[in-house]
């Protein structure tokens, strides 16, 4: 039977009035609809290893997809701080949810937004906002994975159209999506965005099994051999590198308010279980060493919070540097990961049964802590940034 | 149709009561609002049902300062056209019921709709008094509402069973569990929500009927004795002598 979810959220240092009226409107709706929708659910499809396909309908009601996107193309017009607690709220139910959703907005409608044609916009962003169009994002290869400037996906000039052939690996929403953005490189080795459109012959995206992480979400390859692309699906807006990784830079600062989201439920769950669970005839919340774990705890998500937060300001400005995002997505998941290991911990053996989230939320944190940059590469971003030496060639 | 619905704010469930003032005031520090269960599950959304299926507006009403703003905004994102705030401080049960009367009278509501309580104060007096002040029929407790024409026909919680009714409009009537179902606003509600007029009106005069004495928070439970089940006379003793129940 569904568990009833008790999730309430921590707010130490009185953040929330630092929000607006809306933001926290928006926050709120996405709470209450996770803990209507998601929470019964979650344990069971992520153990059958299954996207929750019916979810997404309801994603797009609550301003999932591309919420800072103009209106005028199905978006919501929010700010970043809206995003961010969006994400925040999805990954408190789970990362693999947050990632469908990371990916649609930052990942696929942000490029064609920033860097599409008018009629590339008005083709796919209203239908991406409402999840009626799903996509993906094809940038990493079975060997690129840190360093996709070496990527060896093509396009090749036929004259009236492209010729795209190439292969991308773990694209979370590919086997669903009817739009995958690929970053192929042309003859001059330049690196191109191109639409590849769901069903265009020589197109196959086949799911990956086998996961012991994100597993309600969908992760697969892209298959290109010999596919046609007409001239029109490709992004005008930007080439080179710059363009997927700014795309990147989206995403992980929606990650970095995720990882928050997966933290608090982690501890909020042990806080919980340490004032009901009595051993010695007292709560072990009573004991020293469940104090710390928890004070630690708490210490952490406060600190992400601010990191988050200070930086969607940032990013409101349109100040928010690449290094910025970097440390604060770096930062949140790796506190995020070692809180649910201790959450873990405090509910002893109970902890890893899927009656309590953390096993789920650590095994998807080792995902997420890896891809969007791996810790260690966000690290030398930040070497780099204060040294000004890149470290990243050896 | 013309529907009012009234809104409250009240504490968040889990938030941690204190009293101010010697305690005789609900201190507000610190503490996150949300709308009246009642008020906005119930009573806002089959307002909002009904108008959806035979057209018409659904006005929300406050009694309250700019404080109370951001829950009236949240049911503009469920679906409410406009709102209304009522610039005073909501004091007892009878000067709320006096506000919102004196400014619903001219307007021609069908039916104004409330939450048979709020979750803070549980006094239920506000529907029943603005019915009196309306000089029209009150429904409490309504679990159920269909509309023909003028005509509603009311299902309501009668001790161990249920009543039907049936009325005209213009009424007031209460809501209870399982009139509607909770409405989550969705993102073109509070995108829709930005640009809704919520309009504040000056108070109307009207005299506070009760004064607060002082609140009290409840006593912490007691210990749980444990007797054992062959030991009746402690048990019986314990209930007699301690408990005083027997």
């Amino acid at each position: 039977m569904a568990k009833t979810d008790l999730f309430k959220a921590p707010d130490y240092y009185q953040i929330d009035d630092l929000l607006t009226d809306e933001q926290k409107l928006v926050r709120d709706a996405a709470r209450a609809w996770v803990k209507k929708e998601v929470s019964p659910i979650i344990e069971e499809y992520y153990e059958k290893a299954e996207f929750p396909k019916q979810l997404i309908k309801g994603l797009g009601e609550i301003g999932a997809f591309g919420p800072y996107i103009p209106a005028k193309y199905g978006g919501a017009e929010l700010d970043q701080i809206s995003y961010g607690l969006i994400m925040q709220e999805l990954e408190r139910a789970d990362s693999g949810l947050r990632s469908t959703a990371s990916v649609q907005s930052s990942l696929v409608m942000y490029p064609i937004w920033k860097y599409g044609s008018e009629e590339q916009r008005i083709k796919y962003l209203p239908k991406l906002a409402t999840g009626e169009f799903m996509g993906c994002f094809g940038l990493t290869e079975p060997d690129h994975g840190s360093n996709p400037g070496g990527m060896t996906t093509n396009i090749k000039d036929q004259g009236d159209h492209y010729l795209l052939n190439g292969a991308k690996m773990w694209i979370s929403n590919a086997p669903f999506a009817d739009v995958a953005v690929v970053w192929a490189k042309n003859e001059q080795g330049r690196i191109k965005g191109v639409l590849v459109d769901k069903g265009m012959d020589g197109f196959s995206a086949p799911e990956m099994h086998g996961k012991w992480s994100l597993r309600a979400s969908s992760t697969g390859e892209l298959i290109f051999d010999n596919v046609k692309i007409p001239k029109e699906n490709i992004l005008p807006g930007r080439d080179g590198l710059g363009a997927p990784l700014s795309c990147l830079d989206s995403a992980r600062y929606g990650i970095s308010w995720g990882a928050i989201g997966a933290a608090m439920d982690c501890y909020d769950s042990a806080l919980r279980y340490s004032k009901e669970r009595i051993q010695f005839d007292k709560p072990i919340a009573a004991f020293q060493l469940t104090q710390k774990k928890l004070a630690e705890m708490i210490t952490e998500i406060t600190k992400s919070q601010l990191l988050a937060l200070r930086l969607g300001q940032l990013k409101n400005q349109d100040k928010a540097t690449s290094a910025q995002i970097s440390m604060a997505k770096r930062n949140n998941i790796e506190f995020a990961l070692k809180i649910a290991r201790e959450a873990r911990q405090i509910h002893g053996a109970m902890g890893i049964s899927n009656e309590y989230p953390m096993m789920r939320h650590m095994m998807n944190l080792e995902s997420v802590v890896t891809y969007e940059g791996t810790h260690d590469i966000h690290l030398l971003i930040t070497g780099m940034d204060v040294t000004g030496i890149a470290a990243f060639n050896g | 149709m013309k529907f009012l619905v009234c809104i409250s704010k009240v504490p968040d469930t889990t938030s941690k009561i204190a009293f101010t003032d010697g305690d005789t005031k609900f201190d507000e520090n610190g503490i996150q609002f949300i709308v009246n269960p009642y008020d906005e599950w119930y009573a806002l959304v089959r307002a909002l049902e009904l108008k959806e299926s035979l057209g018409g507006s659904v006005t929300i009403i406050t009694v309250g300062g700019q404080a109370d703003e951001p829950v009236m905004r949240k049911a503009l994102a469920i679906g409410a056209d406009e709102a209304v705030r009522i610039d005073a401080e909501a004091k007892d049960p009878g000067y709320i019921a006096t506000q919102i009367a004196s400014y619903a009278k001219d307007k021609d509501f069908d039916i104004v709709f409330c939450g048979k309580e709020t979750i803070m104060y549980n006094n239920a007096q506000v529907p029943a008094a603005v019915a009196e002040y309306l000089d029209v029929p009150f429904i409490s407790l309504a679990t159920k509402l269909d509309l023909n024409g003028n005509t509603a026909t009311i299902e309501r919680d009668a001790q161990g069973g249920v009543e039907v009714v049936e009325l005209q409009t213009p009424f007031v009537l209460s809501a209870a569990k399982g009139m509607a179902e909770q409405r989550i606003p969705n993102m073109k509600g509070i995108m829709a929500a930005r640009t809704k007029p919520l309009n504040v009106v000056p108070a109307f005069d009207a005299a506070e009927t009760t004064q607060v004495v002082s609140y009290e928070t409840p006593s912490g439970k007691a210990e749980c004795k444990y007797i054992d089940p062959e030991n009746m006379d402690e048990l019986v003793s314990l209930l007699h002598n301690q408990a005083k129940v027997i």
